[in-house]
């Protein structure tokens, strides 16, 4: 019983020499300053739990609770110990023996995962849902009034920092191919994914734009759904695989040269699909090949390019790496390379700029004060640059970077705008 | 009674200490319960002191109850030097407050122990000077952790060892008093020379709350050669002769067969794969002496039978050079789970004679023993790869470290160069010092902590566990 932990996690985490090297690294070891919130901690503290000494409940699940799976560790870990599978095996556990007796919190969030963010048509509804409170200024009243009060203060950050939702008919619609502009150079076939899809699908269709821009074909194939990796953040790993097998499916299906996605962190989970199975060689195999084809956008746009840019305001901008593009994908460079080719943009690094913001999925939801500890700290460092727009590529850093640029009360000179929405406007589309 | 006992200590310590600086949870414990060795140990409780005053009312405290404290930085140790071996309160002093000012002036660092090392490097080279001290841990050790263990890095030779470079502290003694040994004068002969008591006396005599460091004018420049050599002995006699060219490199690090081979195969770089030993040297100073040194090391190498030679002048082509050294560990991990790195020290000329006693002691008893280190100053790291749940093997495991013990010393070497005694080798002690050697350091830990409350567990062997 105990040892499924053991089974699945102890070789890997038994392979760290707990030398210390990722401390510098971790977010939540500088925040908490302890050593249970770092990762040499945490995994020995799973290691412990795997031998039994303590209880996986009790001791291990506020330690993996608080992490934010940015997976820096992994980065700079001098013998490449395997934090994420750990990680993922540590909270598998965790959330079966929760199974037997689920706080009221957790029963929400599995009705959600299990419900609403494996079917897009859903949570496109929700999205609409969305975009009717934004545009009847019923958003607006609610947060001026006593209502607002109400709601935990979590939740009306996040409502404040939401982009506008543009209208329904503005959305991506599954199975078409958009045609390249000029020579077609490759076929790519677009991850739309779940929020991104219901509520911030702007920026699919700057990607689209951009894509098609440099000579891509792009097509957004149907069947395809939410990724599983916040499923897979739970875990709830089961559900992950299901909605894999979904998306190994219909991309197998669109025989692109490419799958291209604009969220870090879903790119990384894609990346990933065949850890999920370990103990199935031929989805092993199949969603081997899949991750072998994966790309985020930024690495597509480099290699076709260069971009149409046009000349535009001389703007000061400062670039956020998303941790499961850079940690998980190792992708910084590209991003980076774009904006620095596009006229009238200056590139101002920021201190840390590898380092997580705090969004960590939903971290920043679950835990939100450990999440804006280091987000208020995260904006220090982007006020240092001076820089009047923040570009991202994840959604979620986007969100959570809003979030901290209203906490700072800059919202009329500073914004949060993912790589590809920014380098759209560079573009005059 | 026992849990009597420990409910008034532990009280008392929220009198002291605010809450979030006392950790008891057992998650919390377990956490502070390693270090970057084998051991592991689980403290009742952990606290975070943010000053001297804090430290000096903690410990009275345990002095009264007769409880062990255990003080510790970012606990990279290898030797098992901050392991809370009795239980008792673990001193997290990666958790004090961090200051660190340079003197630019009087060529000075004024920094409290929880300094990262790196960041001394960083600031000091910022006004144009240098610390040289700088163990392969120093983007994660503290300083307060590094002057305890005196651990030095690869630039022994040219520039000593951390121990040369602390030339006054503040600390809390085993009883609770609040001293200042030495001062900021590179000279002091006032009384007994307590800083160098006190440097790599590895926790038992005091809690550092303030060090006053040297700083040395920053090289203007550096340059780096690799040489591979097909025949071990080979390599020690170019070492050698660089030395009798009155050339004194910042750095010469020595790789053995198995290391290159580890690596080569980890990540191909086109290193000679018959090749028994790599040597990495390192020359720093002025542009043009250094230019020339380089060019004459080059030369020794080759004449030397050196089967390949490559320089190194730009950073980048450093850093490429000396990729091959940092691929070591990640390289060597793939020989098992369990490392075990060791340091026995030899004089410089026996460096050869060492590298062939370890290879013997790895075919008899039939382990991956890895050997690299810091050829320059004879500190070697002969490194076994295993796996602590094989019992077997670890037996023919320790074995094989008493052997290597042995061999260190018979060659006029010493057990550690700079990982410290710790646990691990507390048991062999007396074959390096003999029994009267050992007692006049005893008397010197009774005299300072009568209540053997400081890190207790550590340097002597039980009266039990003595080797020969």
């Amino acid at each position: 019983m105990t040892n499924r932990l053991y089974e699945k996690a102890y070789e890997a985490a038994n392979a760290c020499v707990q030398c210390g090297y990722c401390l510098p690294a971790c977010p939540t070891y500088a925040s908490m300053g302890k050593e249970s919130a770092s990762p040499r901690g945490r995994i020995h503290l799973v290691k412990m739990a795997a031998e039994g000494k303590i209880d996986v409940l009790r001791d291990l699940k506020t330690p993996i609770d608080l992490c934010l799976g940015c997976r820096a560790c992994e980065a700079v870990c001098p013998l490449n110990v395997r934090y994420g599978e750990i990680l993922e095996a540590a909270r598998e556990e965790i959330h079966r023996r929760q199974s037997e007796r689920p706080a009221p919190g957790d029963r929400v969030m599995r009705m959600l995962l299990r419900h609403v963010f494996p079917h897009p048509g859903r949570l496109r509804r929700l999205g609409d849902l969305g975009r009717l409170l934004q545009v009847s200024g019923l958003l607006r009243v609610a947060r001026s009034t006593r209502f607002n009060r109400m709601l935990p203060e979590r939740l009306s950050w996040f409502a404040k920092a939401l982009p506008d939702i543009p209208p329904p008919r503005e959305r991506l619609r599954f199975g078409r191919v958009y045609p390249a502009k000029g020579e077609r150079k490759a076929r790519v076939a677009l991850f739309a994914g779940c929020v991104m899809d219901a509520v911030m699908f702007r920026i699919h269709r700057a990607t689209v734009s951009l894509l098609t821009a440099v000579g891509a074909e792009v097509a957004v194939p149907a069947g395809q759904c939410c990724c599983g990796a916040l499923h897979l953040h739970q875990g709830m790993a089961d559900e992950a695989r299901e909605l894999a097998k979904r998306n190994i499916e219909a991309f197998e299906r669109c025989e692109a040269d490419w799958i291209v996605s604009n969220a870090g962190g879903c790119g990384a989970a894609i990346k990933e699909y065949d850890r999920l199975f370990a103990d199935d060689p031929e989805w092993f195999d199949r969603a081997h090949r899949l991750a072998e084809k994966s790309r985020d956008v930024s690495e597509i746009l480099l290699e076709l390019g260069p971009l149409p840019y046009v000349n535009g305001p001389e703007t000061v901008v400062t670039y956020q790496d998303s941790c499961h593009l850079l940690n998980v994908q190792r992708v910084g460079r590209a991003p980076r390379a774009l904006l620095e080719q596009a006229p009238g943009v200056r590139l101002k690094e920021m201190e840390g700029a590898d380092r997580c913001c705090g969004s960590g999925g939903i971290y920043n939801l679950l835990h939100f004060s450990e999440s804006m500890a280091i987000l208020d700290e995260k904006m220090e460092r982007v006020r240092e640059t001076g820089a009047q727009v923040v570009i991202s590529g994840n959604p979620g850093c986007i969100l959570q970077l809003q979030i901290g640029i209203e906490r700072a009360g800059a919202s009329r000179h500073m914004r949060s705008v993912h790589l590809a929405e920014f380098l759209a406007e560079r573009c005059g589309f | 009674m026992e849990m009597e006992k420990r409910a008034a200590w532990l009280e008392e310590l929220f009198d002291i200490f605010p809450k979030e600086r006392v950790l008891t949870d057992l998650a919390d414990r377990h956490a502070y319960s390693f270090d970057a060795s084998l051991g592991e140990y689980l403290p009742e409780a952990v606290v975070q002191p943010q000053s001297k005053e804090q430290i000096q009312r903690l410990v009275r405290l345990a002095n009264r109850h007769r409880v062990p404290l255990y003080p510790r930085g970012s606990a990279s140790s290898l030797s098992g030097g901050p392991l809370p071996v009795y239980g008792g309160i673990v001193v997290d002093m990666s958790a004090y407050p961090k200051r660190l000012t340079i003197d630019k002036e009087n060529m000075l660092a004024i920094a409290t122990p929880s300094v990262i090392t790196a960041e001394l490097h960083r600031k000091a080279e910022e006004a144009g000077l240098f610390y040289p001290p700088d163990p392969s841990s120093s983007s994660v050790s503290t300083l307060g952790g590094n002057l305890m263990e005196n651990s030095s890095g690869p630039k022994g030779l040219k520039y000593g060892t951390t121990k040369d470079y602390v030339i006054g502290l503040e600390v809390v003694t085993p009883t609770g008093e609040i001293i200042r040994t030495g001062g900021k004068t590179v000279k002091n002969v006032t009384g007994y020379d307590l800083t160098r008591l006190l440097v790599g006396s590895e926790g038992t005599l005091g809690i550092v709350t303030e060090a006053i460091l040297r700083l040395i004018p920053k090289p203007r420049a550096r340059r780096t050669v690799m040489a591979a050599f097909p025949r071990l002995e080979d390599s020690g006699c170019a070492l050698t002769r660089i030395l009798g060219a009155q050339i004194l490199p910042s750095a010469m690090e020595i790789m053995d067969e198995y290391c290159i081979r580890a690596v080569e195969e980890y990540e191909p770089s086109g290193l000679p794969l018959d090749a028994e030993a790599i040597l990495i040297i390192e020359v720093d100073g002025h542009p043009a002496a250094v230019e020339e040194e380089a060019a004459q090391c080059e030369a020794i190498c080759r004449e030397h039978g050196a089967a390949l030679v490559r320089a190194a002048a730009t950073a980048e082509e450093q850093a490429q050079i000396w990729k091959a050294r940092r691929l070591i560990s990640p390289a060597i991990a793939r020989l098992g789970p369990t490392k075990i790195s060791e340091d026995a020290t030899v004089p410089r000329g026996q460096i050869p004679e060492m590298m062939k006693r370890l290879r013997r002691i790895r075919e008899k008893y039939r382990l991956n023993l890895v050997v690299f280190g810091h050829a320059g100053d004879g500190n070697l790291h002969p490194n076994i790869l295993t796996d602590r749940r094989n019992a077997e093997e670890m037996a023919r495991v320790e074995k094989a470290i008493e052997e290597i013990f042995a061999a260190a010393i018979e060659l006029g070497g010493t057990l550690s160069g700079e990982h410290g005694i710790g646990l691990m080798k507390k048991p062999f002690m007396e074959m390096e010092l003999g029994k009267e050697g050992v007692d006049m350091m005893r008397k010197i830990k009774e005299a300072w902590d009568p209540n053997n409350i400081m890190n207790p567990g550590k340097i002597f062997p039980d009266r039990n566990e003595a080797h020969r």
